[in-house]
């Protein structure tokens, strides 16, 4: 005790309550997490020679890809050597969208992941007008919830549907919100 | 949207979370290995002499081959959905099965005349062989790459191929009951094609079906 948690362990607990359930401390690991994934993808996009305007867009699709895939990460392994591959991938993929094909070492991302100061950055920009085209109920749910920044209590007080129902479209609609990132440009 | 929009949606989904992918791709073999099985009993069926055959050292080692070869194959795609393995280090287990086809053809050409050897690896079966492994291994397949999409897999051809691999392995396992060839050479030779049409499909599905 008394010692210094390093900074992945501290992160893998957050991510650990987060699978528990835990909305306060997965919140705190986005939080943590973005700016570093922003740094990430700045270089990334940098050493592709795309336009690094673009870094929160891939920031906002990395960490729905991190959402949606977490139950691929093993709670007794390390939590960085997994984001930086999903970091990665999402990059690649971003990049490929727009045709360029570039080489992304993962070492850097990693020195990135560690060096990086994750105090949390207040980002104004509004990128994602993908949200916006979410059709039916779905897209009703996860616009109460994300631009209203509402709980799922009020957003189903709010549409008078039961809190069972706005769970299951909020998930099925941020599923549909990565399926159609991948779309775009494709 | 901002990011903090978004960030705060995802922590009020925090709670939903799909099953781990081994138990997903663990159903995958469950439910595509009994949908093999059902193919092989309809279109083929096992050998007449198979009581005989259980005490012919060659006819067991295509089980041992192929059940070695589908196993480090299925260890090595659960590996592949998970962003962080290393698939290097799980490739050495390719190894294994590799190190029992060479010793099974090294005991096969010192104990066969060199006349025979041509005889036994064209065999009379490879046509089958050819056609009905990628046929019986079309349900385990979608199976798994159906499991598969739920995961990560950040080498998607890798993964497909992989999936491919496991599943010509497996269903290479329930033609050796049908095939009445057993000379290590021909298994080598045209068990070997068989999961490569296999494997190559498998990496071409990957392509189009395990991005995410």
């Amino acid at each position: 005790m008394g010692t210094t948690k390093s900074r992945d362990d501290e992160w893998a607990d957050w991510m650990r309550a987060g699978i528990a359930g835990d909305t306060v401390a997965y919140r705190r690991l986005l939080e943590a997490l973005s700016p570093v994934l922003r740094q990430m993808a700045r270089n990334g996009l940098a050493r592709a020679g795309a336009s690094a305007g673009d870094a929160d867009d891939v920031v906002q699709e990395t960490l729905l890809a991190i959402h949606l895939k977490r139950h691929t990460w093993r709670p007794d392994e390390k939590l960085g050597p997994w984001i930086a591959g999903i970091a990665r991938y999402k990059l690649i993929d971003n990049l490929r969208r727009r045709g360029k094909r570039a080489e992304v070492p993962i070492e850097p991302m990693i020195e990135t992941l560690a060096d990086t100061p994750a105090e949390p950055e207040v980002s104004v920009e509004d990128v994602s007008r993908l949200v916006d085209g979410l059709p039916g109920r779905q897209g009703e749910v996860v616009r109460a919830v994300a631009i209203s920044q509402r709980s799922i209590r009020e957003a189903a007080a709010g549409m008078s549907l039961s809190e069972g129902a706005v769970r299951v479209l909020l998930h099925r609609g941020l599923k549909k919100l990565a399926a159609q990132y991948r779309m775009e440009n494709a | 949207m901002k990011t903090d929009d978004l960030i705060h949606a995802l922590a009020q989904d925090a709670a939903m979370r799909e099953p781990s992918p081994n138990r997903a791709i663990g159903i995958a073999l469950v439910t595509g290995g009994l949908a093999a099985a059902a193919v092989f009993a309809m279109l083929l069926g096992p050998r007449d002499d198979i009581p005989m055959a259980m005490h012919e050292l060659r006819f067991v080692f295509k089980f041992i081959l192929t059940g070695s070869l589908a196993a480090v194959a299925v260890n090595m795609a659960a590996g592949a959905v998970r962003p962080a393995t290393s698939m290097e280090r799980r490739g050495w287990l390719l190894l294994t099965p590799l190190a029992l086809m060479v010793t099974a053809l090294a005991f096969e050409l010192l104990s066969v005349p060199r006349d025979a050897w041509m005889e036994r690896l064209v065999g009379t079966n490879w046509l089958v062989c050819l056609t009905y492994v990628p046929l019986i291994s079309i349900a385990p397949l979608a199976a798994m790459l159906l499991a598969m999409r739920r995961g990560a897999p950040t080498r998607p051809v890798l993964a497909g191929a992989l999936a491919g691999l496991a599943s010509g392995a497996l269903a290479a396992m329930f033609y050796a009951a049908h095939c009445p060839d057993d000379s290590p050479l021909f298994v080598a030779v045209w068990y070997g094609l068989a999961i490569g049409i296999v494997t190559a499909a498998g990496a071409l599905a990957g392509h189009r079906l395990l991005r995410w």
